[in-house]
């Protein structure tokens, strides 16, 4: 009796300590990176592949998605602002919603799932074919020469993914407010020019894809790092990679977005 | 993959984004490099500026000749003090005068400035006297009110002395 009782408490406690050790643990990963990075930053040849493979290879999907997206938001806010007759606002809507929010979080989104579970998948199975043991046997270090790289990696390319999906969103607001529903050119981007402010909207949007950068990199390479070293865990770390970055770039997203605007 | 052809593409990533991050600063953001010597700076103050904000246009005849530059509480006569930045092209007569207007009913609000006939013309610093403050809503719902309620007294007492 008393041990159905105490079973759930002690699956409580045991899920607690857990979660508190691999905070801590992703805590301390982060300072080894940031202690190996002037190693691997010397050696910057291998932090551009990985930006080739981060950064460039997002591109496509980045760019298709932030003109989808901007189109949509050309529809739905024309239909929307229409009936409150200012239907003029249409370009300062389309720009202030994709440079305060949707660029920076969706193109963090598609980053962790197109890149940050590739660098999970790609470390954990380093990982399981032990050659990062074999990296530590011949004395190099696998955070210098594995992790850091593929880290400072995501960190470049998500301000720049980001403020590419910015430009193809409002591009595609272009496209349906001004070409096909047939707004005034000069309106739409007057509208734009006079509520969009440099440093409130475009520079507060590029910090926080960049606080995206930090937190999705950060997550994909630890899952990778600290993933069972088998087919199953390295495929359930890839898992855990993109449902933690969704949650940790939407909770983020909600306290920067507290403190910014 | 040769080493060159991945930093090519690295490069043009890169010089992607900056381009598209002066895209967003220049076009969309409109920053202008507007350096102090385009403008000159006039100062008028208002009883009342409603809902001006900085940044706010100056019009005359309904073509943007500047920008609200700041918007100050003068501790002395506790009167609002706006600073104008115009455009050096455009010239103002001295008894050139300034008016908070309504962009259509619920709008932005802007400065309307209307030339005088004065053939001296304000130099930068100086102040434009003949203002008129911003029309509040409720104090002209207010008036109107007073007045109205007003008229019908003295109505009723009119034909209460009939």
């Amino acid at each position: 009796m008393t041990e159905l009782l105490l079973s759930p408490l002690r699956r409580l406690g045991h899920t607690t300590i857990n979660a508190i050790w691999r905070l801590g643990f992703i805590t301390r990963f982060l300072l080894a990176i940031l202690r190996y990075s002037g190693q691997s930053l010397l050696r910057f040849n291998l932090t551009i592949r990985e930006i080739y493979f981060a950064g460039v290879m997002s591109v496509i999907i980045v760019v298709v998605s932030g003109l989808f997206v901007g189109m949509v938001l050309g529809l739905q806010g024309y239909n929307t602002l229409s009936r409150f007759g200012s239907a003029d606002a249409l370009g300062a809507l389309v720009a202030l919603s994709l440079l305060r929010e949707l660029g920076p979080v969706l193109a963090a989104l598609l980053f962790s799932s197109r890149a940050g579970s590739a660098m999970t998948a790609e470390i954990g199975l380093m990982k399981a074919t032990e050659q990062l043991d074999a990296m530590s046997v011949m004395a190099v270090n696998p955070i210098a020469r594995v992790v850091a790289p593929r880290f400072w990696a995501g960190v470049i390319s998500m301000p720049i993914l980001a403020a590419m999906f910015n430009v193809m969103g409002i591009f595609g607001g272009y496209l349906i407010g001004v070409v096909m529903i047939g707004l005034d050119s000069g309106t739409f981007w007057s509208q734009m020019q006079n509520n969009v402010d440099l440093h409130y909207d475009v520079v507060n949007g590029l910090i926080k894809s960049l606080c995206f950068g930090i937190a999705v990199t950060l997550i994909a390479v630890f899952e990778g790092y600290d993933a069972t070293p088998t087919a199953a865990g390295v495929s359930a770390a890839t898992t855990r990679t993109v449902v933690t970055s969704a949650l940790v770039i939407l909770a983020v997203d909600f306290v920067l977005t507290a403190f910014m605007f | 993959m040769k080493r060159s052809t991945i930093d090519l593409w690295v490069g043009l990533f890169v010089a992607l984004g900056i381009a598209a991050v002066v895209f967003m600063s220049l076009k969309v953001a409109n920053l202008t490099p507007q350096s102090a010597d385009q403008t000159y700076t006039l100062y008028a103050d208002f009883d009342n500026i409603g809902g001006l904000k900085v940044k706010a246009p100056i019009k005359e005849a309904g073509v943007v000749v500047g920008r609200v530059g700041a918007i100050q509480l003068d501790t002395k006569t506790y009167r609002a003090r706006v600073t104008l930045n115009l455009d050096k092209q455009y010239t103002f007569s001295r008894d050139a005068s300034a008016e908070i207007l309504t962009a259509g009913l619920l709008g932005e609000q802007y400065i309307g400035l209307l030339q005088g006939g004065d053939p001296d013309e304000l130099k930068a610093g100086e102040h434009i006297t003949l203002t008129s403050s911003a029309l509040v809503l409720e104090q002209l719902i207010g008036k109107f009110m007073t007045s109205f309620s007003g008229g019908n007294t003295a109505k009723s007492t009119a034909s209460a002395a009939q």
